[in-house]
């Protein structure tokens, strides 16, 4: 029961980070109808920002809660300025071309950002830019406390990642479904040239997508960053792709869908890896995708469009 | 006779290829240019894997960056044969000549288990449209990548040494020979082009009476049957099969080259493997950055230039002789 | 030999489609015989393009019957129908647009051939003589459409009417029993559609073909057609003799009041046409 209760712990917060990746996934796919494929990237870019902000603040010699913070929202912001310029220099001038031409580009952006973050250093510093392939340790911005009710561990750390990812899809759920530019986007999403014919200014609803979809990558990268503190230029491959079939999973397109994808996966992971195969746990979110893609192509959430003929 | 001179006629380019490979190996190894000579193998190496993705990629329209996986297929079963064979002779051949005869079965065995790989992966896959095929390839070469790395029969991470040293530029080249012109008979064939009417309009193919989703199973085996050469090749060249070798870095290498040469082109594919296998040998020094100019190149690529330097043009759209020749499907 | 006991090319037994809860076809009944030219028409968005796609395998019926030579193709795959004898051409043009207008015609006769992939690599007598025989047959067709000339030519660069005729000789290629033809004349001139109408005549007398034709144009298909079937709103509103659809009160309803409020909407732009 002990062992069951664990896994359920670890599932849940691997799978909050999941869902949370996830969101920029299924947000860009929904108006833009590309896999952002460098969407992995941009977390791990997230994760790296976070630590210049902290050694920049200076994080590690006087933690505090402000400082954390700021670090936060500072690598959230960092983010959204990235997805922002990629979106605008790497996929707008392809928006009308063929979909593979624009998945290939990201493709390109995805390798370029995890290699080209690996190149030798041209900065100083603590930590110098680009930080090249060795794995850097994150500073705890507070100090890490552990809890074992009933012989389950949790930290701190967990619930506090638990609280942030949660609140963030409840802010993100209130976004897409309460507010006007939610509409916007929902509409672009729905048929991005009515939509722009209904007066919506389309390329800045996309924008703004982006900007959201990369902050909400950020935030789980800090908060992976935090629990498991060492990061490196290629840790936003697994989690990415992970992410990815977390939003086939809920219907590529959905928003709620990519929150459950993602806990689902994570929960998913957790159990078979912990019970029967934990050597493959990397191969379940595949096998899964293969499974959802035989079974359900639309998703759990999503429908089948008819091509029209 | 007649069947004799077009059996000859549809031979004639392995014939002269073999002496002419055999002229040019020996030239290289008399004058010491090994470095020179592991290069030339390589490129045609990426030649055989760019010509044979293109057959998914350019000619069918669909989009794989799984490649990889299927090399890892064909060099795994390779390797192991020749590993189980060592030692052994084929009785009444002299151990030169067995050898080679083994290392023939165990790269036509790698071509049959990577083409049923490939037609494992290309019927789940028929439903799919191009990104969500993408992903699944992508997902399909890391559940190779994590399988090897779990089975101790296949030497996990480790993989598995001491091959022999079988692949020489013979070898490769009519490797990459037998490559193109299955590609080009392919595309120059009623079947081919079936596949490009799949890429130009499925709607229409399918109204057309051609059967899209077997079609698209058979470029997929097709395809994973040449990349189960390539990797069969690859390995008893650098005589160590890792997992390493065939991760989906691998894959992206081989669709840049396609890219870049032109999807759908043959004549592109080939000199693109060239270009960017002596392109990377020349920055040697340089190796931390080709990664990062591959994903520019690719960049660039898509935002001026989508269609690669040929687009789905061939070098013998230039010369008439070979143009009618091929209008005709090789019938006169 | 009567009528009665031929077996019809195509029988449609109360079809019906269902796209959420949008009835595009409901309970659609055709029947048509050998060497037959039916003309299919009614308003825009009455369900003429849904009723091809439910014969030719597009969509699987919701309900009903798809017959073709009295057997049952409900649900099986397009290119499954296309070899049983149906063929169908587009309302929208769909050529392969990179391929030459030789190509495309050569694609549609792909099915019919007997040599395999491996003849091909080793290019077999089989082999060849299979290619010849449908590079002849394609050219034949190309001619038959008056489009030896453009042989060579991408799709994509031929004139709006050669694009559509092409799309008759690639439809013509796969062989069939029936050739649905859909707005093949659309967006040309009256002279044009009374001579591509003459060629269409024609190309069901001399290869013997059923023919069911879609036209937006009522003056046009009456002039062509044996028998008509008007769909308003996916329910058949009649069907019968051109003179008997002509005086029709629904059928006149259904074109009137379409009339009448496209006079009514006369600054809409985009209507008609």
């Amino acid at each position: 029961m002990t062992e069951f209760l664990q896994h359920l712990v670890n599932g849940l917060s691997v799978g909050t980070i999941y869902a949370l990746i996830a969101l920029g996934y299924t947000m860009v796919y929904g108006v833009l109808k590309l896999i952002n494929f460098a969407h992995g990237d941009v977390y791990m870019v997230g994760a790296f920002s976070g630590l210049y902000l902290a050694r920049g603040l200076g994080v590690d010699q006087s933690p505090s809660l402000f400082k954390a913070l700021l670090v936060f929202f500072g690598s959230i912001v960092v983010c959204a300025a990235l997805g922002v310029i990629i979106e605008r220099f790497a996929y707008r001038p392809l928006r009308h071309q063929p979909r593979l031409t624009a998945l290939i580009t990201a493709i390109g952006v995805s390798f370029l950002l995890e290699y080209g973050f690996q190149l030798p250093p041209v900065t100083q510093g603590s930590v110098p830019f680009p930080p090249g392939p060795t794995p850097r340790f994150f500073p705890e911005p507070f100090p890490r406390v552990d809890y074992a009710p009933f012989g389950v561990h949790v930290s701190n750390y967990d619930m506090v990642s638990l609280a942030v990812a949660v609140g963030l899809m409840f802010l993100l759920q209130f976004i897409v479904y309460r507010t006007k530019f939610g509409t916007a986007m929902r509409a672009v999403s729905f048929d991005s040239s009515v939509a722009g014919l209904m007066g919506i200014n389309v390329n800045r609803v996309i924008s703004w997508t982006f900007a959201l979809g990369s902050g909400l990558a950020a935030a789980a990268a800090l908060l992976v960053a935090g629990s498991r503190p060492t990061i490196n230029p290629l840790m936003g491959l697994m989690p990415g792709i992970k992410a990815f079939v977390a939003a086939v999973f809920g219907g590529i397109g959905n928003v709620p869908g990519a929150m459950v994808g993602g806990l689902v996966l994570g929960l998913a992971e957790e159990y078979v890896a912990g019970y029967a195969l934990s050597s493959y746990r990397d191969g379940i979110a595949f096998a899964m995708l293969i499974l959802v893609l035989l079974l359900r192509p639309a998703g759990l959430f999503g429908r089948v469009r008819a091509e029209k003929v | 006779m007649e069947q004799v001179k077009l059996a000859l006629r549809s031979a004639l380019p392995f014939l002269i290829a073999l002496p002419v490979l055999w002229g040019v190996s020996e030239v290289l190894r008399y004058y010491e240019f090994t470095s020179f000579q592991y290069i030339l193998m390589m490129a045609f190496i990426d030649v055989i894997l760019a010509v044979s993705l293109n057959v998914i990629n350019g000619f069918t329209g669909q989009f794989s960056i799984g490649h990889a996986g299927f090399m890892a297929i064909g060099a795994y079963t390779a390797a192991k044969i020749t590993l189980a064979a060592r030692g052994l002779e084929i009785i009444g051949l002299p151990p030169g000549i067995s050898d080679q005869v083994i290392f023939l079965l165990a790269l036509l065995a790698g071509m049959c288990t990577a083409s049923i790989a490939g037609f494992l992966v290309g019927m789940p896959s028929l439903r799919l449209r191009g990104d969500y095929l993408a992903i699944v390839t992508l997902g399909f070469n890391e559940i190779i990548r994590v399988v090897i790395e779990n089975t101790s029969f296949l030497g996990q991470a480790t993989g598995l040494s001491g091959l022999p040293r079988r692949t020489t530029l013979v070898w490769v080249g009519m490797g990459a020979m037998a490559t193109i012109l299955m590609a080009r008979r392919l595309v120059g064939s009623t079947h081919g082009r079936a596949l490009l009417a799949i890429r130009e309009d499925e709607v229409a193919a399918e109204a057309m009476g051609v059967n899209t989703t077997g079609y698209k199973v058979r470029a997929f085996v097709i395809s994973a049957a040449f990349a189960g050469l390539a990797g069969g090749l690859l390995v008893h060249l650098i005589q160590l099969c890792t997992p390493r070798s065939f991760t989906f870095v691998k894959s992206i290498e081989v669709v840049v080259m396609v890219v870049l040469g032109g999807m759908g082109s043959i004549t592109g594919s080939v000199i693109a493997a060239f270009v960017l296998r002596f392109g990377v040998e020349a920055l040697r020094e340089a190796q931390q950055y080709r990664m990062v100019l591959y994903s520019m190149l690719l960049i660039v690529l898509m935002l001026t230039r989508p269609t690669g330097l040929f687009g789905t043009r061939e070098i013998w759209d230039w010369l008439p002789r070979l143009r009618r020749n091929r209008a005709e499907g090789g019938a006169r | 030999m009567s009528a009665e006991n031929v077996t019809p090319v195509l029988e449609a037994r109360k079809v019906t489609m269902q796209f959420g809860g949008l009835k595009a076809l409901s309970e659609f009944e055709l029947e048509l015989r050998p060497r037959e030219l039916v003309g299919l028409i009614g308003p825009n968005g009455a369900g003429k393009t849904t009723a091809f796609n439910a014969i030719t395998g597009v969509y699987a019926p919701s309900a009903g019957d798809v017959l073709v030579a009295g057997e049952r193709v409900n649900g099986l795959r397009p290119h499954v129908i296309c070899q049983r004898g149906i063929a169908r051409t587009f309302q929208n043009i769909r050529l392969f647009k990179d391929l030459t207008a030789l190509d495309n015609v050569r694609v549609a006769c792909h099915h019919r051939r007997a040599a395999g992939f491996t003849a091909a690599f080793f290019r077999t007598t089989g082999y060849l003589e299979d290619e010849r025989s449908i590079r002849r047959r394609a050219e034949e067709y190309l001619a038959v459409m008056g489009l030896s000339h453009r042989r060579d030519e991408l799709a994509r660069n031929l004139p709006y009417g050669e694009q559509r005729r092409l799309e008759i000789a690639r439809a013509l290629a796969t062989g069939p029993k029936l050739l649905c033809l859909d707005e093949p004349a659309a967006g040309m001139n009256a002279s044009e559609k009374v001579s591509l109408l003459e060629l269409i005549r024609k190309i069901r007398d001399d290869f013997g073909l059923a023919i069911l034709l879609i036209e937006h144009d009522m003056r046009v298909v009456m002039g062509v057609s044996e028998r008509l079937v008007v769909l308003d709103h996916g329910k058949t509103i009649s069907r019968g003799s051109p003179e008997k659809v002509r005086n029709d009160p629904k059928v006149i309803e259904a074109y009137l009041g379409d009339a009448y409020l496209a006079e009514k909407h006369i600054s809409v732009p985009g209507e008609g046409a």
